[in-house]
């Protein structure tokens, strides 16, 4: 067991993990934070994207230990400062950009990294940064939908499908 | 995952020494060694990971005129950093996988790894790049040897890719949509001495140049240089995503457009 020390949500963390120990375990089974999913665990599905040091990870492909001195941003830490939904998960609300949910954590987490790159991004823009990120049931088009409107774009003219 | 331990070093000469002991095995973004240790089709005792040393972070252009990437750079930083020397370098690098796995793989990795279908062994082979290890310098022709394999002794670090700039060149990706790897990718770069082109995806062997091709483009830098110009199928990679005879008929076509669009 190695000791990692942290930065998660603004909060020092810290704990004993294995070698193999992934990020999105110590986040989930040491920190407590549920809010980061395991889908696939095989690096295809997204789920599990946290940021580390700003820039979007699959928490599942990268290992506990390397992320010593990191700061890593999860879902949990993402809402505005008086606990209301920021411009990005409440977009997901207001346009139904999630149906049973379990994707939505790192599709929020992924969204919030290509606005952070492209604040103004096109649809297929948007369509080519969720590769990583699959989704059973929408068919992507309200994410897609929601996460123009978190970009400021107009959406009314789009259907919902 | 069988459990390992894992070593952190912050220099090329630590890592070298880690990886000098039995069981060890170097880690760089860890974006294919996971999942395979995942499904514990490999299991070390000792990882070494490579992304804490500095030295082998970064991109930048050394006096004579090459593009030097660090080996432990990840694809999302080549992308950015290299697209105003070599675009077409660039290009390739802001394609491979998905966005959050460009934060984590390396250059150092993937050509480590030589996955038949990964996009780097084909700018690397189709630049003739120099892979520069802790101990040596490979030309980028001796240093692909079939699927999976490389000239890299045991323990040997790819610290540095350093790419001469074409005057012109072009990556095409034929990507399977599930797993994002090529089905069939093609680079082609054009320099002074010649034309370079090579091929990811389609062979059971891996990267390949394609002489042929090569020739026909060094006389003539046109798509229609190449008509009249086949692969045979034999030898291509056959699975449920494409028959070897679509693979070698792909090649072609994707190294048509990668002659129209380079730049």
């Amino acid at each position: 067991m190695v000791k990692v020390n942290m930065t998660v949500n603004g909060k020092a963390a810290s704990g004993d993990v294995e070698g193999r120990t992934l990020l999105v375990q110590f986040l989930r089974e040491n920190l407590h934070l549920t809010g980061t999913h395991v889908g696939c665990d095989t690096s295809q599905c997204g789920a599990c994207v946290v940021h580390v040091n700003g820039t979007a990870v699959k928490a599942c492909s990268m290992l506990a230990a390397e992320a010593e001195g990191v700061e890593v941003l999860t879902i949990e830490g993402v809402a505005n400062a008086d606990g209301s939904l920021n411009t990005v998960q409440q977009a997901f609300q207001d346009h139904h950009g999630l149906q049973c949910g379990f994707c939505t954590p790192g599709m929020v987490m992924t969204a919030t990294a290509l606005l952070k790159e492209n604040p103004n991004p096109t649809e297929a823009e948007i369509r080519d940064y969720l590769e990583g990120n699959i989704c059973r049931c929408t068919g992507y088009h309200n994410i897609v939908k929601a996460i123009m409107a978190a970009a400021g774009q107009d959406v009314s003219r789009i259907a919902a499908e | 995952m069988y459990n390992f331990e894992l070593v952190r070093p912050t220099t090329i000469a630590d890592a070298a020494s880690a990886l000098g002991h039995e069981g060890a095995q170097a880690l760089g973004g860890g974006q294919t060694l996971l999942p395979t240790m995942k499904q514990r089709l490999a299991s070390p005792e000792t990882l070494v990971s490579l992304t804490a040393i500095t030295e082998m972070q970064g991109v930048c252009m050394s006096d004579d005129g090459h593009l030097c990437i660090g080996g432990a750079t990840p694809h999302a930083l080549v992308a950015r950093e290299a697209v105003a020397h070599y675009p077409a370098l660039a290009g390739l690098a802001s394609h491979i996988g998905d966005p959050a796995v460009r934060n984590r793989g390396t250059i150092g990795g993937s050509l480590a790894n030589n996955d038949p279908s990964a996009c780097y062994p084909s700018a690397a082979l189709g630049s003739g790049a120099v892979i520069i290890t802790n101990t040596r310098k490979i030309a980028a022709d001796d240093y692909f040897q079939g699927m999976f394999t490389t000239a890299l002794n045991e323990g040997e670090i790819i610290t540095e890719v350093r790419f001469p700039i074409p005057e012109k060149a072009n990556y095409q990706k034929f990507e399977q949509p599930a797993s994002r790897f090529a089905l069939v990718g093609v680079f082609v770069a054009k320099y002074a001495d010649g034309v370079r082109v090579a091929v990811t995806g389609a062979s059971e062997e891996g990267v390949f140049r394609w002489t042929e091709a090569e020739a026909a483009l060094s006389k003539s830098f046109t798509a229609d240089a190449l008509n009249g110009l086949t692969l045979p199928a034999d030898g291509m990679i056959g699975d449920l995503h494409g028959s070897k005879a679509y693979r070698a008929h792909l090649v072609g076509v994707m190294t048509k457009r990668a002659v129209a669009a380079a730049a």
